[in-house]
């Protein structure tokens, strides 16, 4: 009896910035959402979690966060994570300006 | 105010250079996240959604001017150019790099202040009356007194690592601006029969996820006797409070569980071995922190030029209505500075804002300046005839919003715009509600209201103790917003009721019209304000506005 598994992204803060990152395929940890690595197994997401949450000096706080498949790449499925992607609503601070490029 | 003595100023001044070290060595993998963390919080520095978080201690709400002039530097240098004043008077910066952070904290250090105890099992910040040392109604300034549990609980060695975190609110008059029954101490000023000044103790206030009134401990606690009675409550709770569940470990369900009577009973025993340990040191301390505190050298000079001013401009007018409050020198007045300009970010305030009202606190003001847990800035000392100019300036930067205790001057926390805690935001909703009210132009007319909004059950929002409350949760995946009427953080404080299912993100600004339009249209007169009407019909009506028909017939 397996359950489907939700497709995951590798996601952490930058453990200088603060900031929202994500794990791409090639191993850098990209502040796009779009760039992360969209795991569609279980297995391979354990593997990358542990991959991420050993890069102590880059990153902080690594988890797997749900994620589906989109036209530029992997996009959040939740709306914490989205807000994550973006930055606060009441200014235009954080990625919503830093990464408009 | 008070200056640091030389004890004060070695002890930060070493925590810094402590810290600085430590964030070296995370820096260079030294020390572990895990490691690290406590550390980082032991000095108020959070990990949020977007970026750290430092949040800085501003003890009992009290600022001088240079120290407001160093925020402003330091949003400017170090973020972006803002801070946000908090519901425990204390100031957040959204943006800190981690390694900018020890540069912060000896800027901080600088002018007398740090985050130390901002987070963590311990006595966090103690919170005081905005309006102390100037209120009419007030018995005692109760900043001395604040500043005396400021410095004994600042790394008290015993109570560094209590069951969970713990909140001491103090208020020196009757009306209760400082929400004292809300928190795991309130101590509130009262007289006894031979008019000596003293504290009625409450113990186990609380609001979160177990809302609870605090229940008095002691109807009165002679002055002197404070600082052995405060420990005596703190050592039953280190030795009580349960360290087996996060979600039961604060004072509120140590006195829940133990029961009133036996609670005071444990206090009080502890109290009586305690009392004989403190040999006087306390009072002279306290005799030289109260002379810091002395009041300023009141000026003697004709207000009629506030008279004539007050007639004759209409803005003023109403500013002076709304964010006026008596002050103890009828020549003077308590000025309330609205971080709440409709459509902003309730309590937040831009760098150049923070250096105009440092300015016009020393210019006009004795040097005193105070934030308030309602998230607004004080001037608690204005000669009226200095009111028509200070209104003047504050216009010109967008602070001289006249809307203190209407619907506008809500309470929000930053929820999930910012805090990795939120389960919904709290900031839009608040912006939200500010401009349909400006918009309809009816926030005078509906009069005194509080709304306060938290993003999550934790309530750094009060939204338990607002006439209307909003909590927003993560319903399935959605922001939903639950709402709850009749809460009260005044010394008639209760918990406000639920309502009912939650409200949609673009359903909960036309669900709060809903409840003020039923309240304009039930109450007997304008005197009759929304908490008044809610407890004379009680919740039906409101819920009929909100939901339909369903118990309207209970509204007549």
């Amino acid at each position: 009896m397996s359950r489907r598994f939700i497709p995951k992204v590798v996601t952490a803060n930058d453990l200088i910035l603060g900031d929202a990152v994500y794990l791409t395929a090639d191993n850098r940890w990209s502040r796009l959402h779009s760039e992360a690595e969209l795991i569609e197994d279980e297995d391979h997401a354990n593997a990358r979690l542990a991959f991420g949450a050993a890069q102590k000096l880059i990153v902080v706080g690594v988890y797997l966060a749900d994620a589906k498949p989109g036209p530029n790449g992997p996009e959040p499925v939740h709306f914490r994570e989205e807000f994550r992607t973006r930055g606060p609503s009441n200014y235009p601070h954080g990625k919503q300006v830093e990464t408009a490029n | 105010m008070y200056s640091y003595s030389e004890f004060d100023e070695a002890f930060i001044r070493a925590r810094v250079a402590q810290f600085s070290q430590q964030v070296e060595r995370r820096l260079d993998g030294s020390l572990t996240e895990e490691e690290f963390r406590p550390l980082r919080l032991m000095n108020g520095l959070y990990l949020q959604l977007h970026a750290y978080m430092l949040r800085v201690a501003i003890p009992y709400g009290t600022l001088n001017p240079n120290q407001m002039r160093q925020l402003a530097h330091i949003a400017e240098t170090w973020d972006k150019g803002y801070g946000h004043f908090t519901t425990r008077q204390n100031i957040q910066f959204n943006w800190p790099k981690l390694k900018d952070v020890p540069a912060i904290l000896k800027a901080l250090a600088d002018v007398e202040m740090h985050a130390i105890q901002t987070s963590g099992n311990c006595v966090r910040n103690v919170t005081a009356d905005h309006f102390a040392g100037a209120a009419a109604d007030e018995i005692e300034d109760p900043r001395p007194v604040a500043e005396l549990l400021r410095q004994w609980s600042t790394d008290h060695p015993e109570f560094q690592f209590l069951p969970r975190k713990f909140k001491i609110a103090i208020t020196g008059s009757p009306n209760d601006r400082a929400v004292t029954r809300a928190h795991d101490i309130g101590l509130r000023m009262v007289r006894n029969a031979a008019r000596e000044p003293g504290f009625e103790v409450m113990v186990g206030g609380g609001l979160g996820r177990t809302p609870m009134i605090a229940h008095t401990v002691r109807e009165f606690l002679p002055k002197a006797d404070l600082l052995p009675y405060v420990e005596a409550v703190l050592s039953v709770y280190n030795t009580l409070g349960r360290r087996d569940n996060k979600y039961k470990a604060r004072i509120k369900i140590t006195v829940h569980e133990t029961g009133k009577e036996e609670i005071t009973r444990l206090i009080e025993d502890r109290f009586a071995e305690l009392r004989p340990l403190f040999g006087g040191n306390d009072q002279a301390l306290l005799a030289d922190i109260e002379a810091a505190f002395a009041p300023p050298a009141f000026r003697n000079a004709p207000t009629d030029a506030y008279d004539a001013f007050y007639a004759a401009d209409h803005a003023f007018r109403a500013w002076a209505d709304t964010n006026l409050t008596a002050h103890r020198n009828a020549q003077y007045a308590i000025v309330t500075i609205s971080l709440k300009a409709h459509g902003e970010t309730p309590g937040d305030a831009t760098a150049d804002q923070m250096r105009l009202m440092a300015d016009l606190a020393e210019k006009y003001g004795h040097s005193d300046l105070r934030i308030s847990h309602e998230q607004n800035v004080i001037l608690p000392h204005v000669h009226k005839s200095d009111l028509p100019t200070l209104h003047a300036a504050l216009s010109q930067m967008g602070l001289a919003t006249a809307n203190v205790g209407l619907i506008s001057d809500m309470i929000a926390c930053p929820g999930m715009d910012y805090c990795a805690l939120a389960t919904a935001r709290s900031i839009p909703i608040a912006q939200q509600i500010s401009t349909r009210f400006q918009e309809l132009g009816l926030e005078q007319t509906i009069g005194a209201m509080k709304i306060k909004i938290s993003g999550c059950i934790n309530a750094c929002g009060h939204h338990h103790v607002g006439h209307i409350g909003i909590l927003g949760l993560d319903r399935a995946g959605v922001e939903n917003y639950q709402i709850t009427l009749g809460g009260d953080g005044t010394e008639t404080a209760a918990i406000g009721e639920k309502t009912g299912p939650g409200f949609a993100y673009d359903e909960i600004v036309p669900a709060i019209e809903r409840i003020v339009r039923a309240y304009l249209d039930l109450r007997h007169s304008a005197e009759e304000t929304f908490l008044d009407a809610y407890r004379r019909v009680g919740a039906a009506p409101f819920k009929a506005a909100l939901y339909g028909t369903e118990g309207e017939k209970d509204a007549a």
